[in-house]
């Protein structure tokens, strides 16, 4: 292979910038820059170790590439590692997102700068960790493990109700991680194995499938989320510091729809082919509910988060459309996601670090002080609104027109997103940037720094080259997905096969 | 070539747009305009050499979107049926363009207006040389961008960002149905480029689709669902409440976008589509009643507004109806036909609407001018030109393109056509009055706001250069290309770019004499009618409208179609918003939820948990516990 583990050094890099933070002694202003160098170096290299793992990938191949394996625990499990078309693009946008979020953090943390870094970078470790690894009880370690972070992030630097935040989001993510452990210990007992690729070709009794998807369901629909289980994320990401919004919109809400892909669909192709309707009436009711709700909103961010859950309807009704196009823009639409919603949740916190509010009746007339946030704010809600041009059209139109091939209702109900993420985008950005800027508070706020402006940039790049040309991820996991979707059917023909015989 | 004419105003948005404020307006201005006039001259050369000499191409440019069997490439597609858009287009834009450096030049902000404009040009001709239908809708959504950008140029005025997002939404509304004729395109053909959908159509004749549990024809409902999108974009009744108040834009916006160009794209698109909707003839029935419908709606509430480039956007939405009857009754090439005449004289009135209002300074209401005529007589007699071209005056252009259209109603095959043959005549009565009252209103008669007229005065030459070319465009553009059109030339000009049954241009040329006379009868009868209303007694209007205050009312209030429509669709909406969030999520969900299972768990470990340290080690010590349990199985599993 390679010589060197290069997708645990992408993985565990970030930990031992951790460690080289917590051994900077003190508390004053240069341990706090120091803490800060630190961090955005280690980030910075971590997303260029991990730009080799793009190079040296074969995206002709539906394999696990870059595998590592190695016995651990006492021989009890395996230390194993790999990245296929459909997980390494996730693995990019963490990477890349990570030193976004480090600079754009720079001056607003001030308090326990060096445990706010770490929390980072050690977040930063178990999301690459949940996608590449290829062992269950692994995946379960850095999945769940992944959270403990992020409560930290929102339960210390965040907002004023930061305590019932995080309760919710505790209460909703145990629920489902513990059901999620009773279904990996359940898929031991049946296949005495947790490694990852050898439970794909493992065919659970169709019966057995039901439960275990529904467990798995269980955690990933919370993290999706999807509705009704929704409800932690508004709160969330109202409480939650800019870059903590950032990586629970643009990674950790990723990896429930990761986990359909890598769990759901290959694992228990009979119960998803079953249980599909439901997937489907969940996400429309999350399509329309959520959207008419965004309508209403008078808090930025919770506008946003609700805009979120309606777009990753999109992604479960594509995932479980089964369909290629389905499944290549759930996968899209989730990168392009995460690159949306990070951006649009900075946008946020470039205004709120202002004026230290969300409401939306407290700004207006920002674009007369403001052009360049303007027009960056404005690229991002076109993305939002699916705008043809940017990223957000690309994975909703695939989405769309993949479930429409499986089942007409569905997508057209979910095509009335469309019309309706346009009311609640444009409305805001109407009464945000828009008219006369009438507020005395307002009246000398200043434009995007340079700092904001080094953050904002690569996100409107991006959007717009994916939006034009979306060939790199498109074509990063076709075929992954090729892969995943032959032997979803061959199953589903078996199974066919079997009760036909009975 | 082609790549020269779609990329220079791309080109000139981003040199306008991105350093704008660093070269300054003036640069700004005349680059953009500079690369509009190479592209425009670039666009009658294309014309010359596809639609006269039969040169169509289509130019790959890179690959769009690919997975599994669809397939969409970036590609330019000149045929005569684009040709003839890319000449409209980059025509009236240059001109637009022209004219904006003398309209906007107090405006603070003229590069961004500039680099708009360029970008709207861009978005369309994208639209025009779209290979698939993807590419289609991207030229779609980005002048509906645009639209939405120039409508709310004016971003300190409430009425304009309302008015924005207005056009927006209810777009969207339309697109909406456009994206779901695309998903059924794909499905039953596989392939969203024209070429395969061409080809694969006709074995499509006879399937269904199920469509909630209706049985549908599989071409019919797809040409339906296509038609929604071009009802949104083109303003046509149920979907045109957003044109009137787009109004609020700049003027030169109101020429190019919502009359010359954009709001013709839905006419386009269902001309490019000819042989999708050439086999679903319930479609085209459909297509028929709408378009008249339009026609004779906008019409009539077009007789009593007061703002002058309100009356002109009604006309507009009006001739956008004649545009659809003719492609209904399957005349494509005679909608497109109006729609390349309809470009000139209507662009032109809305200039020159935009000059009058210079001279007025910014007073649109036609009730406040009179007499304006000796004052700004270029404006005057470029007005009448334009006006006699809209009202179909013989020999001008309008007249040949729109009698060409209520023939075709006459002659058309399908159920709706004699309907549409009654209101598109009715209608051209309709439009003569409302066109010669605003020119009578605005240019004769007695000042009303003298201090206003006093300063009145002629616009630069800057503005007038365009109004003049128009002017001769809104004569030239009729006769000569008339054979082109609705002639004998018609299957040779445009060739594979239109399916059209040669019967119905033939039939055209032997409709009976009284036929091909109703409409210029019928304008005399609006000219005349107009006149003596407003020249000889002007007191006779006011009184109607008194006698008939309800029907007054109503026309005035656009058949109420704002009201009803914040009614059905805007209040509800954010009242199950309102509901949803409050009762929804917060009491249900949250309450039988999260809230509900704290309110216990809380009352247990108020006083032992502090902040954020408690539930966190509850937390890892749950999972630890799991992870224990996960390792004492594996050791002790036996396995």
């Amino acid at each position: 292979m390679t010589g060197w583990p290069i997708l645990s050094v992408t993985t565990f890099l970030p930990l031992v910038g951790a460690l080289f933070i917590l051994m900077i002694r003190g508390e004053d202003d240069i341990a706090k820059r120091n803490a800060r160098w630190v961090a955005l170096w280690t980030t910075i290299v971590t997303f260029l170790v991990s730009l080799i793992l793009v190079s040296r990938f074969d995206a002709s191949s539906p394999e696990f590439q870059f595998v590592e394996r190695h016995a651990w625990l006492g021989g009890a499990t395996f230390y194993h590692m790999g990245v296929d078309g459909i997980s390494l693009p996730f693995v990019i946008l963490t990477t890349g997102l990570m030193p976004l979020c480090i600079i754009a953090s720079w001056e607003v943390i001030d308090t326990r700068v060096k445990e706010y870094m770490v929390a980072f970078l050690a977040l930063e470790t178990l999301m690459v960790g949940t996608f590449s690894a290829l062992d269950l009880m692994l995946f379960y370690l850095f999945f769940e493990g992944g959270l403990i972070p992020m409560f930290l992030i929102i339960g210390i630097w965040g907002g004023p109700r930061r305590v019932y935040a995080t309760f919710k989001f505790f209460l909703y993510t145990l629920l489902g991680s513990v059901l999620m452990l009773l279904a990996i210990m359940a898929m031991y007992w049946q296949a005495g194995t947790t490694d990852i690729p050898a439970l794909m070709r493992f065919a659970f009794p169709p019966e057995m499938q039901i439960w275990l998807w529904l467990a798995f369901f269980a955690s990933f629909a919370v993290k999706m989320p999807m509705w009704p289980v929704h409800t932690w994320l508004p709160d969330a990401h109202v409480e939650a510091p800019t870059a903590g919004s950032v990586i629970l919109a643009a990674i950790l809400l990723k990896m429930g729809g990761y986990g359909f892909l890598r769990f759901s669909l290959p694992m228990f192709p009979h119960a998803s082919m079953e249980l599909a309707p439901l997937v489907f009436a969940l996400s429309v009711i999350a399509i329309v509910y959520t959207s008419l709700v965004a309508l209403v909103q008078e808090d930025m961010k919770k506008l946003i988060a609700y805009s979120s859950v309606a777009h990753m309807g999109f992604v479960t009704m594509g995932i479980f459309a089964a369909t290629t196009q389905g499944v290549a823009g759930g996968i899209f639409q989730m990168i392009s996601h995460g690159l949306v919603s990070a951006a649009l949740f900075l946008c946020v916190g470039v205004v709120y670090d202002r004026m230290h509010t969300r409401e939306i009746a407290a700004y207006g007339g920002l674009v007369n002080r403001m052009p360049l946030y303007a027009a960056a704010f404005m690229v991002f809600t076109m993305a939002n609104v699916g705008l043809p041009g940017t990223s957000g059209f690309v994975g909703e139109f695939l989405a769309l027109i993949g479930t429409f091939k499986a089942n007409i209702p569905v997508a057209t109900l979910a095509t009335l997103g469309v019309i309706l993420s346009a009311g609640y985008a444009l409305w805001l950005y109407r009464k945000v940037i828009f008219g006369v800027l009438e507020k005395p508070a307002l009246a000398a706020i200043p434009d995007l720094d340079r700092r904001e402006i080094l953050v904002l940039t690569p996100l409107v790049l991006l959007t717009i080259l994916f939006g034009v040309y979306p060939g790199p991820i498109l074509d990063m996991s076709a075929a992954s997905v090729a892969q995943l979707l032959e032997n979803y059917q061959q199953a589903i023909g078996t199974a066919k096969a079997a009760a036909l015989m009975k | 070539m082609y790549h020269t004419i779609v990329f220079l105003p791309l080109l000139g948005c981003l040199i306008a747009g991105l350093f704008g404020r660093v070269i300054g307006a003036r640069p700004s201005e005349v680059v953009t305009t500079l690369f509009l006039f190479i592209s425009m001259l670039l666009s009658w050369l294309a014309l010359a050499r596809v639609g006269f000499g039969h040169e169509e191409t289509r130019v790959v440019l890179f690959s769009f979107i690919r997975s599994g069997e669809l397939n969409v490439d970036w590609a330019l597609r000149v045929d005569t049926l684009t040709a003839v858009m890319l000449v409209v287009v980059t025509t009236i834009s240059a001109l637009v363009h022209l004219y904006s450096i003398g309209y906007m030049h107090e405006d603070p902000h003229r590069p961004r207006f500039f680099a708009y404009l360029s970008l709207f040009t861009f978005a369309m001709l994208m639209l025009v040389t779209a290979d698939n239908l993807v590419q289609l809708f991207f030229g779609w959504e980005g002048v509906g961008l645009a639209s939405y950008l120039l409508i709310g140029f004016w971003y300190h005025k409430p009425e304009a960002n309302a008015a924005a997002i207005k056009a927006f939404i209810v777009n969207r509304v339309g697109d909406f149905g456009f994206a779901l004729g695309i998903f059924a395109v794909f499905m039953m053909i596989g392939a969203v480029d024209l070429e395969t959908i061409f080809a694969q159509a006709p074995t499509l004749t006879g399937k269904t689709i199920d469509f909630f549990g209706w049985q549908a024809d599989a071409l019919t409902l797809i040409c339906l669902l296509l038609f929604m999108g071009a009802m949104g974009k083109s303003a046509q009744f149920l979907l045109h409440t957003w044109l009137p108040d787009a109004m609020e834009g700049p003027t030169p916006v109101s020429a190019l976008i919502h009359a010359a160009t954009m709001v013709t794209a839905g006419v386009f698109m269902v001309a490019r589509l000819s042989p999708l909707f050439e086999l679903a003839p319930t479609a085209q029935t459909v297509v028929t009643f709408f378009g008249a419908t339009t026609a004779l709606f906008a019409a009539t509430v077009g007789l009593v507004q007061n703002d002058i480039k309100r009356i002109v956007a009604y006309s507009t939405c009006s001739q956008l109806g004649y545009m659809f009857v003719a492609m209904g009754v399957g005349a494509y090439s005679v909608g497109m036909f109006h729609l390349f005449t309809h470009a000139f004289f209507k662009a032109l009135l809305f200039l020159g609407s935009g000059s009058v209002i210079m001279a007025m300074h910014h007073e649109q209401d036609i009730r406040q001018m009179g007499g304006l005529k000796d004052k700004i007589p270029f404006t005057y007699w470029t007005m009448v030109i334009g006006t006699l071209a809209l009202t179909g005056f013989p020999l001008t252009a309008g007249y040949f393109s729109k009698d060409a259209i209520i023939e075709a109603a006459y002659a058309g095959q399908n159920p709706m056509a004699v309907y549409a043959f009654v209101l598109t005549v009715v209608a051209a009565g309709l439009t003569a009055f409302y066109s010669w009252r605003l020119v009578f209103k605005t240019f004769h008669g007695h000042p009303h706001d003298h201090h206003a007229y006093d300063h009145a005065h002629e616009s630069p030459p800057v503005v007038l250069i365009p109004l003049g070319a128009l002017a001769v465009g809104s004569i030239a553009a009729g006769w000569p290309f008339k054979e082109y059109f609705a002639g004998h030339h018609v299957a040779e000009f445009f060739r594979e770019s239109l399916k059209q049954g040669g019967e119905i241009i033939d039939a055209i040329h032997h409709v009976p004499f009284a036929v091909a006379m109703s409409p210029t009868v019928a304008m005399l009868i609006g000219l005349l009618v107009s006149y003596q209303f407003y020249i000889r007694r002007p007191d006779i209007p006011v009184r109607l409208a008194e006698q008939h205050e309800l029907l007054y009312r109503f026309l005035l209030n656009k058949w109420y179609f704002d009201e009803i429509y914040d009614f059905l669709f805007v209040r509800p909406a954010l009242w199950l918003g309102r509901l949803l969030w409050k009762r929804g999520d917060g009491w249900v969900i949250d309450g039988f939820g999260p809230d509900g299972v704290s309110a216990r768990v809380l009352d247990v470990t108020r006083n032992v948990v502090r902040l954020q340290t408690g539930y966190l080690y509850h937390y890892a010590f749950a999972m630890l516990i799991g992870v224990a349990a996960l390792i004492t199985w594996f050791m002790f599993g036996g396995r």
